[in-house]
């Protein structure tokens, strides 16, 4: 038994998503043992590897209990976007569960669970939908293989429904947990039959998130909440200025300070980014901190003192000039664009920004006497930590475990771990369980940031009022220069294009081109990555174009939307459920956007009012989000909803400047995001007609925002804004 | 480092703490009750909302010796034992929380702003939680909640 287990271990294929294979995970001969369970106490989400379970491990994915308890792992951490119900509720809905009949359990980069437990990138449902599917599937086959076995009865006469295995003609049924031996024994089918969609229970349904009770309730578990017996407290200071290097400290005063322990030096790592800090260990967190003011550092600012953004901003209008590295070339443009009977041409610009997830970056980590190490933290990404973290300090990948706790947001911030490695570095030199804490003041300064895109564009109208010749160039610094030391720079950067020439507006002669910047300021992947400023100039400048053509901006779209496509359909939905026809009164203006990039696709139309004070406010925002798919359309609605509210923010919020090589802005009050008092009713639409391709949630609300709003500032002003972020109060 | 007795939900506990420590510390590390968060220690997001006598206060920017033995704090964890308080019923029927961080802090200030103003307006709403900053955007739930708490509040 033990060996023909181990070989079928060994068919565990992960492709990179989930088992297309499945395991029986009965590692000894009397009895199913798995490797997780939760802990007792509370409703905490913190796994506990190491005490033993009996049940059946069907797949990684699935524990069923002789008990009849039932766990389905998640592998996609929830930050908020509700993978906590909808990858679970992928599995549950084939294993015929209602979702108060199983618990979740999040993973924490085991190595059973597959190199992509991680959430991004809008991936989660997208790429995992039938996969997950199947592995509810074969467990489902399996039982109603068990139960007939059992009964005696042909497989073809059971059904499986909410946990049990009913036989129809005799009605008698037996729960999961009762078949749990028998189907331990059984093969794992290869090509389980799916359910029909018109059954599913819960899969397209608006199902309420298991998460939401614990999260009213301040029962939900994150990373900031890990609590271990003696641990202490660290507080770290870092260089003001990005690229400073540490030359010497005095920790005097802070020892003075009541319940601080220890000053000691602690290694940040953001990709080919590394800095030195300085970090005040102490008994509570509040002594941390005292301890931190009054420390006294040294810093060598290695010339980068002199940095400051508008300088660098002026870089970026002068590199402007450059050619840069085609990116699409389709037809002439040159050509087509010196034919044009109007041309225009136009620049815009767009700022740094901070993730700023409610929870700040923060770790817990305890390196032991035996050379072992505990993580306790919020991450989107298990798999990576797993991956770094062991060869990193030195250890065996078997001797790190991670618990992943709900994230208290992500929006990509959590995509990296330079705070993991921190806290980390601490545990190795305390060698005891150390709280590591970034205050919202080092979250908002230390970045990594959404890097700034400047874009110049031009386009050329034909006599009728077509646009023949189109150009969009991006200048801008790359983030994949610090995740990568030698980026190659005779290529595009397809990241910092994403979208631009994708769109499905049919355009007969379009050139676009990336111009490489340099920068020495750590910048990371942003709630929609580049697109959340693309599409500000680039469907501002559509726009533009539009009444430069005399033409009304949606029909000027939908013109170059012949044949039949995503995009088309989004606009035409837009159209509808905004009464786009219908004339607004004097003093107001819509505008319309839509965005297509590696995400997914979003549309949207804002409606403003400009007030007599020279202010604009949103009086209501019409989004559509293209899926093709739906799991469940409320949190669906929730993620559009929240795009919104941040796109929002991103728009008419100042983001982030630099002076004299440090972040100007430090907490809310300097770098403010949108409140419920200035944040407008959205009207969410999904359009889920099926389809091969299943788009993803997440992120695709965001990049509409700015230019739908831009464009109906104009439209209800007449004023062009093409510099984020603009000031409603004052439109100048 | 003083002596201090607090009363959070209806118990006693002591704690030995410097004087200027902030309740927010003291409720989740001393008390150990970590549904109250730390979101900028600034008094600007509302992240650590608590009552005090009733009223909502935030706790990062109260410290502890301003605070008596009978004055009554309540965190999160106190305002009911089932999940079944009238604005957390009305949470979870609007589905509000996204990531929730911000969520117990926005439902202590809800709670607090109903005691005072048990039918409030889309205005009052406004007014009353714009020093809640919830970064997920939940906002236009929030305000839908607060309705359906204060209708069913009423209905009592
Ligand atoms: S943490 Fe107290 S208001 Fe933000
Ligand atoms: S729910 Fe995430 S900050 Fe409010």
């Amino acid at each position: 038994m033990e060996n023909n287990l181990v070989n079928r271990r060994n068919f565990l294929k992960y492709t990179g998503l989930s088992g297309t294979a499945l395991v029986l995970g009965i590692s000894n001969s009397n009895a199913a043992v798995v490797t997780a369970d939760t802990v007792e106490t509370g409703h905490a989400l913190f796994l506990q590897p190491t005490q033993p379970n009996l049940g059946l491990n069907l797949t990684p994915y699935v524990i069923i209990e002789k008990t009849g308890k039932i766990t389905i792992f998640n592998t996609k951490p929830e930050i908020g976007q509700g993978t906590y119900q909808s990858i679970p509720a992928l599995i549950a809905e084939e294993l015929e569960l209602l979702p108060e009949q199983y618990t979740v359990l999040q993973t924490g980069g085991e190595t059973k669970f597959g190199p992509m437990q991680m959430s991004g990138g809008s991936m989660s449902v997208r790429l995992n939908y039938n996969e997950l599917r199947k592995v509810g599937a074969s467990a489902r086959e399996m039982l109603l293989l068990a139960a007939s076995q059992q009964w005696n009865v042909p497989a073809s006469e059971c059904y499986a429904e909410k946990a049990k295995v009913v036989h129809k003609p005799s009605g008698k049924s037996i729960g999961y947990g009762d078949l749990v031996e028998t189907a331990a024994k059984l093969e794992v089918p290869k090509n389980p039959t799916l359910k029909d969609t018109k059954d599913f229970n819960i899969l397209g349904k608006s199902v309420k998130r298991q998460d939401i009770p614990l999260k009213v309730s301040g029962q939900a578990v994150f990373g900031i909440d890990a609590d271990v017996p003696n641990m202490v407290y660290a507080s770290i200071e870092h260089c003001p200025v990005f690229g400073g290097k540490l030359t010497n400290y005095d920790k005097t005063a802070t020892m003075n300070v009541a319940g601080v322990e220890q000053v000691v030096e602690v290694e940040r790592v953001f990709g080919v980014y590394q800095s030195t800090g300085v970090a005040v260990i102490a008994k509570n967190y509040w002594a941390a901190l005292k301890g931190r003011k009054v420390l006294k550092v040294v810093w060598d600012y290695q010339g980068n003192e002199k940095f400051n953004s508008e300088t660098y901003a002026q870089s970026l209008r002068d590199m402007a000039k450059n050619e840069g590295i085609i990116d699409a070339n389709v037809g002439d443009f040159d050509k087509a664009f010196g034919e044009s009977v109007k041309k225009i041409e136009a620049f815009y610009e767009t700022p740094f920004v901070a993730h700023s997830p409610m929870e700040a970056m923060n770790c817990t980590a305890h390196w032991k006497e035996n050379n072992t190490l505990e993580i306790w933290t919020s991450t989107q990404v298990p798999s990576d930590v797993m991956r770094d973290i062991p060869t990193r300090f030195g250890l065996k990948p078997e001797d790190v475990t991670l618990h992943t706790a709900f994230s208290g947001g992500g929006f990509g911030r959590r995509l990296a771990i330079d705070f993991i490695v921190e806290a980390v570095g601490l545990a190795k030199t305390l060698k005891k369980p150390v709280k590591m804490i970034w205050t919202r003041e080092d979250d908002t300064q230390l970045g990594p940031f959404r890097p700034p895109t400047f874009s110049a564009l031009k386009g050329g109208i034909s006599e009728e009022g077509k646009l023949m010749a189109f150009q969009h160039k991006v200048i801008s610094p790359t983030i994949m220069s610090f995740l990568m030391p030698n980026v190659d720079k005779t290529k595009v950067d397809e990241t910092m294009v994403e979208g631009i020439s994708h769109q499905a507006y049919e355009i007969p002669n379009m050139r676009n081109s990336f111009v490489y910047a340099d920068i020495h300021i750590p910048m990371f992947w942003w709630r929609s990555v580049t697109s959340s400023t693309l599409a500000f100039s680039h469907e501002c400048f559509m726009d533009e174009l539009a009444h430069a053509a005399g033409k009304d901006p949606m029909a000027f779209r939908l013109e170059m939307l012949t044949k039949d496509s995503d995009t088309k359909r989004v606009l035409q939905k837009l159209k509808e459920v905004s009464n786009w026809d219908k004339p607004l009164p004097k003093g107001k203006g819509r505008g319309v956007a839509q965005y297509e990039f590696f995400a997914g696709l979003g549309g949207q139309v804002i409606e403003v009012t400009k007030l007599s004070d020279n202010s604009v406010k949103i009086d209501k925002v019409y989004a559509v989000i293209d899926l093709g798919t739906v799991v469940n359309p409320d949190t669906v609605k929730a993620q559009v909803e929240g795009a919104v509210v941040m796109g929002v923010t991103a728009a008419i919020k100042n983001g982030i400047t630099f002076a004299n090589g440090k972040t100007v802005q430090s907490n809310f009050h300097d770098t403010p995001v949108l409140r419920i008092n200035e944040s407008p009713p959205v009207e969410v639409h999904i359009l889920a007609n099926g389809g091969s391709k299943i788009k993803g949630v997440g992120e695709p609300g965001l990049p509409p925002v700015a230019p739908a709003l831009a464009n109906a500032i104009f439209a209800a002003t007449g004023i062009r804004l093409r510099k984020m972020p603009f000031d409603l109060d004052n439109l100048g | 480092m003083k002596e201090y007795t607090l009363n959070i939900n209806n118990k006693k506990i002591q704690v030995e703490a410097d004087p200027d420590t902030p309740l927010l510390w003291v409720i989740r590390d001393y008390a150990g009750l970590k549904g109250t968060k730390f979101g900028c220690g600034m008094g600007l997001c509302g992240a650590c909302t608590v009552h005090l006598n009733g009223q909502a206060i935030r706790s990062c920017q109260t410290p502890i010796s301003s605070l008596k033995a009978t004055s009554k704090i309540t965190t999160i964890e106190g305002i009911s034992t089932n999940i079944d308080h009238d604005v957390q019923k009305a949470w979870i029927q609007e589905q509000v929380p996204q990531c929730g961080y911000c969520q117990s802090g926005q439902i202590m200030s809800a709670v607090a702003l109903l005691k005072i103003n048990p039918k409030p307006t889309d205005e009052d709403i406004d007014t009353y939680m714009a020093g809640n900053i919830c970064r997920c955007g939940t906002y236009e739930r929030i305000r839908k909640a607060i309705h359906v708490a204060s209708n069913e509040m009423k209905k009592k």
